[in-house]
């Protein structure tokens, strides 16, 4: 049920109310309404009701296992949100001169410094407010270099068909023309594919290391061998950082720019569309194209960085800093962990990836890429199944929902066929996974049994299956008066 | 098991052809692949006129599960593209070979078409993957 449907006219939830008459006397009489808006008239109790029965309804990371492949839905620790919320970070002003804002400054320039260090870039820039618009930058960055190059026939970006599905987008929304290399047998990228694909238009290639078939690209020495002997600069999406952090490092293996994540590796929580944070990381020849402000420190005292410093730079993402509340969270984050506790979290979320990927494969699943090891996540191919039981992916991670557990990315790489892509990350006990595989192997049991069971989940949760198809095709997401 | 009609010829990347009485092709997603990739929410067709090379991505289907190009098998004009499709793409669901079809290509080439496989192949080829 909708606020508004338990909206009646007069009903008012004085508590909140604003004290005295509102003005608006400044406001030119052309941009004034005439009518008052539509808004759900409720009580304060009715509206306290509503949301929090909508937040009963969520599924989270807070009340299940939720091992959504490539998402990284790992433990948000509490610490970084209460410290991120002390009142002279809350209270802060954004136009406050630097001189008042030293400590958050001071936060800011040492987590540059901490993502710089532990991804191996020679320079930061946190202000990207999500991993999208960080994505956007990184290609911003090469498309500004050639250009400052006059190397302006550099018109492609190569993009790996196991590579991160936002890749092609944000190549396309820089104005370059995608250029796809497929997968070899074993999930490497195909060199003598890449070989012939590169040349003088090569601008770029996006690369997600390890890919999104949760294997790590054994040749990427070669493969940045091969883009940088060409003329191209090579990209890392940080998507997968949290496979390799602290352990191997995206500038010793040769890329120029480097976005990360920090909702996801850093711990930072997962928007439902929230403020998010997409730092960039870069070689010295990007350097001087970096998005602004960043913030300097001189021994003595930090300040912003801004056009006046860096006049090549991409220029401005966002107001002010970005999001500096996610940031901070961030920031502590790093700091709780430390250089040897990112390295711990690399080597516990590749633990309990490989330990679900072998019970589930004991379990009678098939993987893959059986010959592999895992990453931090792994990928089970539900094709026999659909086959012999037809049931699809699709209706496993509807049945898990019954079970507690949130479904792992499903139809995702687009490579393999009714494929699972799960990541269980770091902060999970080896008994939720064990549980886990018990769920899987109970609708398995179910599939070969009473296949319906299947078809018709989720039982238990608010909604049942939902109309996809009908919800794409006849998209309605407006509320209005008259209905 | 899907349809796979003998008088086509087929791509590895799951378009069928036919050839017309006039000289020009016509193309479309075969039963197997609309079946893969589910109900169809969205197809996007090129503009009449665009010269397609062979393997060129021409044509997006989208289901509520991925968004999947579709390539050209063979080079050359588009004639015609199945505009109604952008208002009723569950015609490529029900009707593959039929009111499914896609575009209609006047081939650079017209020999071209005989390196395609036959029905037979297909079948072959699709449970070999």
């Amino acid at each position: 049920m909708l606020i508004f449907e338990h909206s009646k006219p007069g009903r008012r939830a004085t508590a909140q109310a604003p004290f005295g008459e509102p003005a608006a006397d400044d406001l030119p009489a052309a941009l004034l309404r005439d009518d008052v808006p539509a808004l759900p008239e409720v009580s304060e109790m009715q509206a306290v009701r509503h949301y929090t029965r909508l937040s009963q309804k969520n599924f989270s990371i807070d009340t299940n296992f939720y091992p959504l492949g490539s998402c990284t839905m790992k433990y948000n620790p509490r610490a970084c949100n209460s410290l991120a919320m002390l009142p002279g970070f809350l209270a802060r002003h954004p136009l406050a001169p630097a001189s008042e804002g030293q400590g958050v400054l001071a936060c800011l320039y040492e987590l540059q410094e901490m993502l710089r260090d532990v991804t191996g870039m020679k320079a930061v820039s946190l202000t990207p407010a999500a991993g999208a618009q960080g994505e956007f930058a990184g290609v911003a960055m090469i498309r500004a270099y050639h250009q400052a190059r006059a190397d302006t026939a550099r018109n492609e970006i190569l993009v790996p068909d196991a590579a991160h599905g936002t890749n092609p987008a944000t190549a396309t929304m820089c104005g370059y023309k995608v250029r796809e290399i497929p997968t070899d047998r074993n999930g490497d990228v195909d060199i003598e594919a890449l070989r012939a694909a590169v040349g003088p238009h090569t601008a770029g290639i996006m690369l997600t290391n390890p890919s999104t078939l949760g294997v790590f690209e054994r040749r990427i020495k070669e493969i940045a061998g091969i883009v940088h002997d060409a003329g191209g600069l090579l990209y890392y999406d940080g998507a997968n950082l949290n496979a390799i952090l602290g352990k191997v490092r995206p500038g010793d293996m040769g890329f120029d720019v480097i976005h990360m994540n920090l909702h996801k590796t850093f711990s930072t929580p997962h928007g439902g569309g929230g403020p998010g944070a997409g730092p960039v990381g870069v070689s010295e020849r990007l350097q001087p194209f970096l998005p602004v402000p960043l913030v300097a420190f001189d021994g003595d005292e930090y300040r912003w960085v801004t056009e006046q410093d860096l006049p090549q730079s991409i220029g401005r993402l966002s107001a002010f800093m970005g999001n500096v509340g996610v940031l901070l969270r961030a920031y502590v984050y790093a700091r709780l962990l430390g250089r040897d506790g990112m390295r711990r979290v690399a080597e516990f979320a590749t633990l309990n990836a490989n330990y679900l990927m072998k019970q589930l494969q004991n379990a009678g699943f098939d993987l893959a890429y059986p010959n592999r090891r895992a990453t931090h996540e792994f990928i089970v191919t539900l094709k026999r199944q659909a086959r012999e039981q037809h049931v699809t992916a699709m209706d496993f991670a509807k049945r898990l929902l019954d079970f507690g557990y949130h479904a792992p990315t499903t139809y995702f790489p687009l490579l393999v066929p009714e494929c699972l892509l799960i990541e269980p990350t770091e902060t999970e006990t080896r008994e939720e996974l064990d549980g886990f595989v018990e769920a899987m192997k109970q609708i398995q049991e179910e599939a070969e049994t009473n296949p319906a069971l299947l078809h018709e989940a989720p039982h238990t949760q608010p909604v049942r299956r939902l109309d996809e198809v009908r919800a794409a095709r006849e998209l309605d997401v407006r509320w209005s008066n008259d209905r | 098991m899907n349809e796979t009609p003998d008088d086509l010829k087929y791509s590895k990347s799951h378009e069928w052809v036919r050839v017309n009485d006039d000289g020009t092709v016509t193309i479309g997603v075969t039963d197997h692949a609309q079946a893969q990739l589910g109900d169809l929410v969205y197809v996007e067709v090129p503009d009449e006129g665009r010269e397609l090379e062979a393997e060129e991505a021409c044509a997006v289907v989208e289901s509520v599960k991925a968004a999947s190009d579709v390539y050209a098998p063979l080079a050359g004009t588009v004639a015609a593209a199945n505009e109604a499709l952008a208002d009723t793409p569950e015609a490529v669901n029900n009707d593959a070979y039929g009111d499914g079809w896609l575009i209609r290509l006047k081939p650079a080439d017209a020999a071209a078409v005989n390196a395609l496989m036959s029905a037979a192949e297909y079948q072959a080829f699709v449970e070999s993957e």
